[in-house]
């Protein structure tokens, strides 16, 4: 009888799981499956295609390259030299209404934000604010964490440094009188941005924070006082200083410098007209090749001008419809007069 | 002139022991102390102090787990793009639970250590029994064992309670033999059973130094009564191993003479060594081709960096200026350039796969313990698994080699028959000791048998009842083999380690001849007329596997002496000299036909002068310390001569239950199977047919001695091979015609001297060589081949044979008996039998099985899963991190090499430990691709995977090109959707981080999605960890990017998810990407399928389409 028990107990337990036959749905991939998705899938991604494709058709894009390569470019003469405060202006004329809302990007090309040096070159404590960083800032900075006084510079390292410092403004000439175009430079960066991830110290006003430090070597002014006309957009929170950190992904990007203010004339885009955009040309380029241009666009549902994601859709919906005839095709051919 | 005995050479390897620490008397023997350990046991691997820096260093000896090291040191010390912790957290969790799994381990050991060396013992000191622990035992100490107590360490006897000197013994935990071995005390030294008695023993021990072999010892001992020293000769006999246990004895006194770790079990308990899979070598090398792409990755970034960098304008743009310390060091930038590729790729091979292999096999392997199919109700036992590393092997085994007796058979052995000189016996059924002569008449030469043939009669059953070496045991206690026999009121059983034993005594009981018990050197047996007869039990020349017969050397009361000779036909008839050698050959071999295991039985009177001349031949072998085994062999070989025939008996060994559908099934699944034993041929050609072996139409190739007799071996090798290659010679080795069963099966006989003939070296010169692939070549074309007469380690021999050739199959080595140890631990993979001859193969073996039965199961439906799983999981693995990291390389081209990495440092460390790392294990454990009961139906499903189907070169190429174009797939996708333009409504845009968190959002999904296709048996579990670990990843970036994390000193990855996802293109190019990443493998398995389907997949359709029409 003890015997008799044990053997039980050595018994193994009768569950399905224990004898891996738990309920279980079991798919198979046949033809007769995947072809009809296939068709349905290709079908829909045809249909998203063509509706993407129309939409990013509907956008409007304007570029001008203002780096000032060739002599005739209104910009040459500023390339040319070491001028600084340089200015020069570039016209364009739209026959037709831009549709608002209008975006006013500034590109530059070849230029690598993504440097890993670049992009670990500054210090985020320092950025949310925290002031005993001010004084001594990460060694990630270096060498834009001291300056040759050995003084800390506030905000340090690269990124912050080599901040884009061209400056624009844009007229519009209709009938003789020129107009200048309100461009709003609020909410062109993330919002958590400027108010979680970046922060000015608590110290009022803004500038005592500062005191100690200095400002970035390229930059002609410190960092509370980038913004003139409105003072909570100073300090870390200055929104073009946002959006230059956020460094781009490729070597060829956009950065949004405004938005086209909707009001008054410009409620429903930039109306027909001459315009002149009046450039502050500081930010050099030429010495690794990079180019800068102007962008003006408009946005959709999904964003801007982008025809690739049309053209992708429509390419792999037309290749899941090739493919599922030729899977039929084969299956046919092999498959039925296997099958009796 | 410490050494001047002659043969001085031979005493180094001995030990000379003084029994209770006495010292010999003055001018006896050269006094040599020789310091011995103490009985101090250890088995446990570290100390509390050497626990970390052991253990590490072992750790870090795999070389895995060094390269993660290495890499982990690189990003420590030299300026890398990510942190240390993305290899370091992953690499200290893997070392940390390893550590913890043997620091655990080595506790228990040393707990199971201190109960064992602080046990105590008695001892016998100045006379008196005193305890003390054992691990203070000292060799030569007297202990006192009592019944039922385990031996503290390897003794000699001395005395017992018993007045004959003689102690009863189980083995079972060193062996497994349940069954009661005795062991003697010498003469001299039996009669000191008391303490003080046993306190003026004056004696001393020589003996070889320890061998891990349980079963041989040579020792002497010197005992020295009275002037004139007195030498015994003591053999294994007399030996009580570390771990046996006294049983039936009240108790005993014996000298320590090994201790400790050099106790014969401690040696035993040395690791087997360690058996590889193949699957673990195909990895292996998929892990150098990964290394080298690794490698070779690193160094073309680093070479073109350095192209890029010839531009001082790309180099030092005016926005990302140089420290000075990074200018000046140029030569050794480029090194440390080169790491910092390697960090940045290093994923590609990670520490999780290794996890996850072991992690695989450890727990699959409990499926196969799990298994209620496996459970053997009769024997209580299920299946064990020694080795988890071995369980997709199971999958790919091409060559079974098993045992026959115990194996295939069922080692209940039952008497049949016997034959006296041609009249045949054959008792009932039930026993009630009726003699049936005659009773199937046609053998019988003459019916009436003569006074000369009834003194035979008499002869030939007293012969059984006294030749063996079986034990009576009263009462019901013993485990194991039993055999109730009633014997007036109490109830007694026969014991011996061999079934065939028990089976003849019983049968002579049941022909009317009890064996009663032995005492005091005295036989009993009572015989027909009621009568105990009593024979003196002079001499044993026991068993043994080269000899392949018994003798033993008995004293009637009438003081005749006879030697009983009991041993296969083969070797006895050539010592036979009289007898009626010719109608008990022809009966013999009529019944080994018939699949029936037969010995002869033989006698001879010794007249007292050549009774005293074998007892003198004996004494003199028995005392050799040297090659004692040899001069018994001798020895015997010069007693058991001139031997009269007296008859044959027959015993039946049932087959197994649905052993012959076993071995049907494995046939048709593609695998040979040899038969290997030791038995002869015509017993085990009948058990060949009988288990569907040979089939009717098998045409037999015989490779034997009576046929090289007659022609020389050469001309039999090149004959057969004609024979077999006239039939192959013109056909493609196409699987499927094997099926088609038109083509001659063809089965080979040889036998253990032919093959030693094959097999001899260099004899021939360039011949012999020739003759091995001769053999093979006839092996190869035949379905089944059986192996005869085989010693156990000619059994190890063939399996190496065949594991050399140049096809290196993949071998299974099944047995259950000691002589199948060999084998079963050369063999690929080793299974043992729980049978009924100990627990030897049991001990050796990587997977034990109640029965042969279970293997179908074992090899056809577990094997076959385990390899499929564990090769998705391979295949996977290396295909995930292509994916993973491939992208990553392509972004340095747009980065400037600057060894950017494309993903947050918490994907980099989550990808393969959390977001992708559970649902491969889990397909790694419960997919099945086809039902289990088809794959036992279906065996020749299990030649679609054989030869390593799925981990060949051009699958794994398939995988990591397909890898390669998912990376490119994402990897551009992402870029275009990022190039020059913005993709959400309000017109911002998105940085590196969203660029890198799009590539990986559709990374995870992408190859999530791809095992999801890969998954034919999809239950909650599957689904649970599935769906989980993509929610999971959700969830987890959704957190990662919702919080400023006070303890990084980057928020990067800020807001990066969520603002991906509130854009609507974002959403449209994550599902666009991994639609194109999955697309071309949908098609091509589909295309597959149809085009080139695998009988798997035709089985897979055809279940559907019943399960539809259902």
């Amino acid at each position: 009888m003890v015997k008799q028990e044990s053997e039980s107990a050595n018994r193994p337990d009768n569950t399905a799981f224990t004898q891996q036959r738990l309920p279980a749905w079991q798919p198979i991939l046949s033809a007769g499956i995947v072809i009809p998705g296939f068709v349905l899938i290709g079908l829909a991604f045809i249909g998203i295609g063509v509706a993407l494709f129309v939409t990013s058709r509907s956008i409007q894009v304007l570029e001008l390259d203002y780096t000032g390569d060739s002599n005739g470019s209104p910009c040459s003469s500023c390339s040319q030299s070491v001028v600084t405060n340089c200015k020069c202006s570039l016209n364009f004329t739209l026959t037709t209404l831009f549709q608002g809302p209008v975006f006013f990007y500034y590109g530059l090309s070849n230029y690598f934000q993504n440097y890993r040096r670049y992009g670990a070159s500054k210090d985020d404590n320092q950025l949310y604010g925290d002031l005993s960083y001010f004084t001594s800032p990460s060694s990630s900075c270096s060498p834009y964490d001291y300056d040759s006084s050995k003084k800390p510079i506030v905000p340090c390292g690269s990124i912050a440094n080599s901040m884009f410092n061209d400056t624009f403004t844009l007229t519009w000439t209709v009938n003789g009188t020129t107009n200048n175009v309100p461009l709003d430079g609020k909410g062109i960066a993330w919002w958590t941005d400027y108010n979680i991830k970046y922060r000015n110290p608590s110290v009022t006003p803004l500038k005592n924070a500062f005191n100690g430090t200095v400002k970035p070597i390229n930059w002609a002014k410190p960092a509370y006082e980038l913004d003139a006309s409105d003072p909570s957009n100073n300090g870390f929170v200055n929104q073009d200083f946002l959006v230059w950190m956020r460094r781009a992904a490729l070597p060829n990007f956009r950065k949004l410098y405004r938005r086209i203010d909707a009001s008054g004339d410009y409620q429903k885009g930039l109306p027909a007209g001459n315009y002149t955009i009046d450039i502050a040309y500081n930010y050099p380029v030429r010495a690794f090749n990079g180019a800068k241009k102007i962008v003006f666009s408009n946005v959709s549902w999904m964003g801007g001008r982008n025809e690739f994601l049309g053209i992708a859709y429509l390419v792999i919906g037309s290749l899941c419809v090739v493919m599922s005839i030729v899977m039929l095709i084969v299956y046919a051919k092999f498959k039925f007069p296997d099958e009796e | 002139i410490l050494c001047r005995c002659v043969g001085e050479e031979n005493w180094v390897d001995s030990r000379t022991i003084y029994i209770g620490h006495k010292e010999p008397p003055p001018g006896t023997e050269a006094f040599i102390q020789q310091r011995f350990p103490d009985n101090r046991i250890v088995s446990s691997k570290y100390t509390f102090w050497n626990f970390i820096p052991k253990n590490m260093f072992e750790q870090f000896r795999r070389v895995a787990n060094f390269y993660f090291l290495i890499i982990f040191l690189v990003q420590l010390i030299i300026d890398t793009p990510t942190s240390p912790v993305t290899s370091g957290l992953p690499l200290f969790f893997v070392i940390t639970v390893t550590a913890i799994k043997q620091g655990y381990e080595d506790w228990l050991r040393h707990k199971a250590d201190n109960a064992v060396n602080q046990c105590s013992v008695h001892v016998v000191h100045h006379g008196k029994v005193v305890r003390k622990q054992s691990r203070k035992l000292r060799v030569g100490d007297v202990v006192l064992v009592k019944e039922d107590e385990t031996f503290p360490c390897d003794l000699i006897l001395l005395s017992s309670s018993r007045d004959d000197g003689t102690c009863f013994v189980t083995t079972a935990s060193l062996d497994g033999e349940s069954s009661h071995k005795t062991y003697y005390a010498v003469q001299e030294t039996k009669a000191y059973n008391t303490e003080k008695e046993v306190d003026t023993i004056h004696a001393t021990i020589e003996c070889e130094q320890p061998q891990p072999d349980l079963y041989k010892f040579v020792g002497r001992i010197n005992i020295y009564m009275t002037n004139e020293p007195v030498a015994r000769p003591l053999g294994s006999e007399n030996l009580l191993l570390r771990g046996a246990t006294l049983k039936n004895t009240e108790y005993i006194y014996a000298v320590v003479i090994y201790t400790g770790m050099e106790t014969k079990m401690a040696l035993n308990y040395q690791s087997k060594s360690q058996k590889r899979s193949a699957v673990e070598k195909s990895m292996n090398a998929y892990l150098v081709v990964y290394l080298c792409i690794l490698i070779s990755k690193a160094l073309i970034n680093t070479a073109l960096k350095y192209v890029w960098q010839s531009d001082p304008n790309k180099d030092e743009p005016f926005y990302n200026q140089k420290t000075e310390v990074e200018r000046q060091r140029h030569l050794i930038r480029a090194f440390t350039d080169f790491l910092a590729f390697m960090v940045l790729f290093n994923y590609i091979i990670p520490v999780s796969m290794y996890v996850t292999v072991e992690m695989q096999k450890f727990l699959g392997s409990y499926f196969i313990m799990w298994d209620d199919e496996m459970f053997d109700e009769e024997l209580g036992e299920r299946a064990v698994v020694n080795t988890s590393d071995l369980n997709e092997e199971l999958g790919q085994v091409e060559y079974v080699f098993t045992d026959k007796t115990g194996t295939l058979t069922e080692n209940n052995m039952e008497f049949i028959e016997c034959c006296v000189d041609g009249h045949v016996y054959v008792p009932h059924a039930i026993c009630n000791g009726q003699v049936m002569p005659g009773a199937a008449g046609m053998d019988m030469i003459d019916s009436s048998p003569g006074p000369a043939a009834r003194e035979h009669e008499e002869l030939f059953f007293r012969a059984l009842c006294l030749c063996h070496t079986v034990q009576v045991k009263e009462e019901d206690t013993v485990d194991g083999i039993k055999h109730g026999i009633h014997q007036g009121k109490s109830t007694s059983f026969y014991i011996s380690s061999s079934p065939d034993e028990v089976a003849l005594v019983e049968g002579m009981k049941r022909l009317g001849f009890t064996y009663l018990r032995l005492k005091d050197g005295q036989m009993e047996i009572l015989n027909r007329e009621d009568e105990v007869e009593k024979f003196e039990l002079l001499e044993v020349l026991t068993f043994d596997s080269v000899r392949r017969r018994m003798s033993i050397i008995v004293k009637a009361s009438t003081g005749e002496v006879y030697l009983f000779c009991k041993g296969a036909d083969s070797s006895i008839f050539p010592r036979v000299i009289s007898g009626k050698v010719d109608q008990v050959r022809a009966r013999v071999e009529q019944n080994a036909v018939e699949g029936l295991r037969t010995l002869c039985v033989a006698y001879r009177s010794l007249s007292p002068e050549q009774y005293e001349e074998v007892f003198q031949l004996l004494n003199r072998a028995k005392l050799a310390l040297q090659d004692r085994d040899k001069q018994l062999a001798e020895a015997y070989d010069l007693i058991e001569k001139d031997l009269i025939l007296l008859g044959a008996t027959a015993v039946e060994d049932r087959l197994q239950e649905k052993a012959a559908d076993t071995i049907e099934s494995l046939h048709k699944a593609g695998i040979k199977v040899w038969v290997l034993t030791g038995d002869k041929m015509e017993t085990a050609a009948a058990t060949c047919y009988a288990s569907k072996l040979f089939h009717r139409n098998t045409q037999i190739l015989e490779l034997t001695t009576k046929r090289t007799e007659e022609q020389s071996l050469h001309d039999v090798l090149f004959e057969l091979s004609r024979t077999v290659l006239r039939q192959h010679g013109g056909m493609t080795r196409d699987t499927f015609s094997e099926l088609s069963g038109d083509c001659t099966d063809y089965g080979l006989i040889i036998d253990g001297a032919t093959l030693s003939a094959v097999m001899r070296p260099g004899q021939e010169g360039s011949n012999s060589g020739n003759y091995k692939e001769k053999f093979l070549e006839i092996c190869r074309n035949c379905s089944a081949v059986l192996c005869c007469r085989m010693a156990p380690l000619q059994k190890a021999q063939i399996v190496k044979l065949i594991k050399a050739s140049e096809e290196h199959p993949i071998t299974l080595a099944i047995g259950d008996g000691a002589n199948d140890v060999s084998m079963i631990l050369e063999a690929h993979v080793g299974i043992g039998i729980m049978g009924k001859e100990g627990r030897q193969a049991v001990r050796n073996s990587d997977y034990a099985i109640p029965k042969f039965k279970h293997l179908k199961k074992m090899l056809l439906v577990h094997g076959h899963y385990y390899y499929i799983r564990i090769s998705e999981l391979v295949q996977y693995f290396f295909y995930k991190n292509v994916c993973f990291i491939f992208p990553q390389f392509l972004y340095q081209f747009f980065c400037g090499f600057s060894q950017q990495p494309l993903y947050d440092t918490a994907y980099l460390t989550l990808y393969n430990i959390s977001f992708t790392s559970l649902p491969i294990l889990l397909y790694s454990l419960i997919e099945q691709h086809i039902n289990m009961d088809i794959l036992k139906k279906d065996p020749c499903l299990y030649r679609d995977i054989a030869k390593n189907s799925l981990l060949r070169w051009p699958t794994f190429i398939y995988w990591t090109v397909l890898g390669v174009y998912d990376a490119i797939v994402m990897f551009f996708g992402a870029y275009f959707l990022f190039d020059n333009t913005t993709f959400t409504s309000n017109g911002q845009m998105f940085g590196n981080w969203t660029f890198g968190t799009l590539v990986f959002t559709v990374l995870v999904f992408t190859v999530t999605f791809k095992l999801a296709l890969d998954t034919h048996y999809w239950t909650w579990i599957n689904h649970f960890v599935i769906w989980g670990s993509l929610i999971f990843f959700v969830v987890f970036s959704l957190l990662w990017g919702g919080i400023i994390w006070p303890f990084l000193n980057y928020q990067r990855m800020y807001y990066v998810f969520m603002q991906m996802l509130s854009s609507g293109p974002a959403w449209l190019s994550i599902i666009l990407l991994i639609t194109a990443s999955l697309l071309p493998d949908m098609v091509k398995k589909v295309i597959w399928r149809t085009l080139w389907p695998t009988t798997t997949e035709r089985i897979q359709v055809g279940t559907n389409a019943c399960r539809n029409r259902e």
